[in-house]
């Protein structure tokens, strides 16, 4: 079929990269959380916070790595309320994660409206590394291997955490904060504090992957920009349990969704672009179906941590 | 042992391993800890005993650092200490295992060992995994470091946290109702193995409701009722007693004057019931089979006339609790037939079998019992809810309700604080009578208890097992299930017993009967 020219090829599988890596990095902060006892509903708004902070900063500073650093912090920024007000405080998770990202939508959508009105600044397009050698392959290569930095950097920490969490103490504690948190209290580890940890890294991964949205991926900040990714990242980890592999995987079959979405419209096929368009939501139900009920979360997902009540 | 700090070392000394000196801890409108001075000496197993709130738990928890006494000072070997944390406490060599494995499931048992150390390190699996199995085989254990924890049983689970906490060098080591759930052979077991952890010169803390394992694995005794210190048994002076002697003693420190202890069963006899052999059975189970993955029932044969109790037997798991399910509605039945008066009633629902006079008391107290949010006045109703005279076409009747539950606090005993308060806040002990006024009305022909006094305290247990001689009295059918022998014994007219699923045999309650349930029970008598 003429559809399925080098091109076309080329376009889809860097169209899933580019969709499938905000996807990845939120899926894997989200599931450090998840591992630790807390579920972030959060993590939306976590993204949108870090896409505003990191577009800001690059299109202030015109370089993409202060932009990238600044969306990790604005991410962190917001999961720090939810570190001091669901872990510290033991509030109702859901509840505050909620808020945090209706509030976190509502905050960058008025900020930025103050600060451009209407207008959406550009920014250029951003810094690649060609890897040598790799870069030549045919279609895998420019889709790939000549990529943003922080492609790499998210596909690298995939292997980073999979060694976390198998081989490194902080895994074990990380697990044991989630099944019997009192387990790991009675050994002598802080609950709270891993928790802590995992979840303002998960506000600095969500961050990051809303930086990469627009700064990467758009080259603009609109509001509500993130529309639903920190929501299948949630899911993925879900559904991806303890490996972080999965998640890669998952990453990169929804970014594919994604992708088709515009490909298919590039390619002039005749279908509503409704229904193309929901084709990642449609994925997602129909992962939920055929795995869902497989899904074997940690057992104190979801409740505060305080020592002593039983 | 590596890893222990100066304090930890400090132990070998003559004098008390650990000394509470005028201890108390209060919560919010109540006083856990009245002024306690306990010394604990090395070398020795000390029991501690107290009905469920006589302020046990709360003692434990200041010993290993979960909470802070307001008032008074604990000494760790002559040296005021504050236990500000679980990891102070570790380190100055207190270890606890409790009733409920403190294990995370997930992790294997090497792993949960491993937990704690630096973060950045790799857990030493097999090094870990060697070391354990060292340390079980120096106190004459096996245990498998490399299984999942899930996968084992809490008695195997139990083990291992106590070679956990000898690895981390405790010389303290207190076991918190470390008994309750386990079969009696794994309580033996470990009731073995704290006798030869204390003869190593470490000091051990035994927390127990059950006053024959007190006086088996003890050296001394000490007794709390309601917060305070109210006696106890020295080593030189529970030597020199008997059994019923040492039992009689702890019972009257523990009751005050009262004297009937409930456990002291041994010499009660077997009951008496009228029973009329050629009576009609109220119930009658025909080749029932149940399914089940861990423990499918098949071939079960009872029959129960009016007035007689028959108790079932077994170790924990052995398919009681999915017939006890499969006769009361909440599990579908394979096949056979159950009848009630008659009335084939396999195919019914739960709230139809209640209404043809099915009871079943459930050992899940908290878990499918009762609601725990919903008023005490609610829970009494849990099974009748929309029913004629408290429902009127769909609106609750208050009056009636109310009514209703004044009537079955008093005629129970349940002790709450009001009809409207939340079931989930009473005790243990309050929560099995308000089952029991539920589940023993007038219209109940047949009644399935579900180990009933499991978890209880003495007084509570003595109060449940008259509850269930009223109902054989009162011409019911009771199906009694429970697995302390004792229990049985005393109540039972037939006792069957359960293994694998089956019956492998029913004996009637006489002078041999303990012997022969023991053998059935063990396999030997088949």
């Amino acid at each position: 079929m003429a559809l399925f020219t080098e091109a076309f090829l080329t376009a889809l599988l860097a169209g899933a990269i580019s969709a499938g890596i905000p996807l990845l990095l939120v899926g894997l902060g989200e599931q450090m959380s998840e591992k630790s006892g807390v579920l972030n509903i959060g993590i939306e708004g976590m993204m949108l916070a870090g896409a505003y902070t990191g577009f800001l900063i690059a299109w202030k500073t015109e370089s993409m790595g202060l932009g990238f650093i600044a969306g990790a912090g604005g991410g962190m920024f917001v999961a720090l309320f939810m570190a001091v007000l669901c872990v510290r405080m033991g509030l109702n998770q859901i509840v505050i994660g909620i808020s945090l990202t209706l509030g976190a939508e509502g905050a960058t959508a008025i900020l930025h409206h103050f600060q451009f009105s209407r207008t959406y600044p550009r920014l250029p397009a951003t810094l690649k590394w060609d890897i040598p050698v790799l870069h030549d392959i045919p279609v895998i290569g420019p889709a790939l291997f000549g990529r943003e930095p922080v492609v790499y950097f998210a596909l690298i920490l995939v292997a980073v955490f999979a060694y976390l969490y198998r081989r490194t103490h902080f895994g074990l504690a990380l697990q044991a904060a989630g099944d019997k948190p009192a387990a790991l209290d009675s050994s002598g580890v802080d609950v709270l504090k891993v928790r802590t940890v995992a979840v303002l890294t998960t506000g600095a991964l969500a961050g990051l992957g809303g930086a990469f949205m627009a700064i990467v991926g758009a080259g603009i900040f609109v509001p509500f920009m993130t529309h639903g990714n920190g929501f299948i990242g949630i899911v993925l980890a879900m559904l991806a349990r303890g490996r972080p592999l999965w998640v890669l995987g998952g990453a990169t079959l929804f970014g594919a969704c994604l992708s088709l979405t515009t490909a298919l419209q590039v390619a002039g096929i005749d279908i509503p672009t409704d229904v193309i368009q929901m084709l990642p939501f449609a994925a997602v139900m129909a992962v939920l179906i055929v795995l869902g009920s497989k899904a074997n979360l940690p057992v104190s997902l979801g409740t505060a941590y305080a020592r002593g009540e039983r | 042992m590596a890893g222990t700090s100066a304090a930890a070392t400090a132990l070998d000394q003559d004098g008390p391993l650990v000394s509470l000196k005028n201890v108390t801890k209060r919560f919010p409108g109540i006083v856990a800890n009245d002024r306690i001075s306990i010394d604990f000496w090395p070398g020795e197993v000390h029991v501690l005993l107290g009905e469920n709130g006589a302020g046990k738990s709360t003692l434990v928890s200041m010993l290993t650092g979960f909470q802070q006494p307001s008032e008074g000072e604990i000494e760790v070997a002559g040296v005021p200490q504050d236990l500000s944390s679980p990891q102070r406490a570790l380190d100055l060599g207190i270890g606890a295992v409790y009733q409920h494995s403190m294990l995370a499931p997930t992790l294997t048992l090497a792993e949960n060992v491993s937990l704690g150390r630096p973060w950045w390190q790799k857990p030493d699996r097999r090094g870990i995994a060697d070391e354990m199995r060292k340390t079980a085989n120096s106190v004459g254990i096996t245990i498998r470091p490399e299984a999942l924890t899930s996968a084992l049983s809490l008695g195997e689970r139990q083990q291992a946290e106590i070679v956990r906490a000898l690895m981390r060098g405790s010389r303290f080591l207190i076991l918190d109702e470390a008994t309750a759930m386990l079969t009696p052979k794994d309580a033996e077991k470990l009731g073995n193995l704290m006798r030869l952890i204390a003869q190593d010169g470490r000091g051990v803390v035994f927390i127990t409701h059950k006053l024959n394992e007190a006086v088996a694995y003890g050296d001394r005794i000490s007794v709390l009722r309601l917060g305070k210190k109210v006696g106890g048994l020295p080593p030189e002076q529970l030597r020199a007693m008997d059994k019923t002697e040492a039992h009689d003693e702890i019972v009257r420190l523990m009751f005050g004057t009262r004297t009937t202890g409930s456990e002291a069963t041994e010499n009660t006899p077997p009951p008496q019931h009228k029973l009329d052999e050629t009576e009609k059975p109220i119930l009658e189970i025909l080749a029932l089979e149940v399914d089940d993955e861990a423990t499918p029932v098949s071939g079960i044969e009872l029959k129960i006339r009016p007035g007689e109790v028959v108790g079932i037997a077994g170790i924990d798991g052995n398919g009681q609790v999915q017939l006890a399910e499969a006769l009361a509605g909440q599990r579908p039945v394979r096949n056979g037939r159950i009848y009630l008066d008659g009335v084939s009633i396999e195919d019914k629902s739960i709230g139809g079998r209640r209404n043809l006079g099915l009871s079943y008391v459930t050992d899940d107290r908290l878990g499918e019992g009762i609601v725990g949010a919903f008023p005490v006045s609610l829970n009494l109703l849990l099974k009748q809810i929309g029913d004629a005279p408290f429902w009127k076409h769909g609106l609750e009747q208050p009056a009636e309700i109310a009514r209703n539950a004044t009537e079955k606090v008093a005629a129970f005993d349940i002790r709450t604080p009001g009809i409207g308060t939340p079931a989930g806040k009473l005790s243990g002990g309050n929560i099995q009578k308000l089952l029991l006024a539920r589940e023993l009305g007038e219209k109940t022909r047949a009644v399935i208890f579900a180990k009933p006094t499991y978890g209880l305290d003495l007084q509570n247990i003595a109060a449940s097992r008259n509850r269930i001689r009223e109902a054989a009295d009162a011409r019911k059918a009771v199906l009694l299930i429970s697995t302390e022998l004792d229990e049985l014994l005393e109540l039972s007219d037939r006792i069957a017993v359960m293994s694998q699923g089956r019956i492998v045999g029913i004996v009637d309650n006489n002078e041999t009967a303990r012997q022969r349930v023991g053998e059935l029970m063990s396999g030997v008598g088949e």
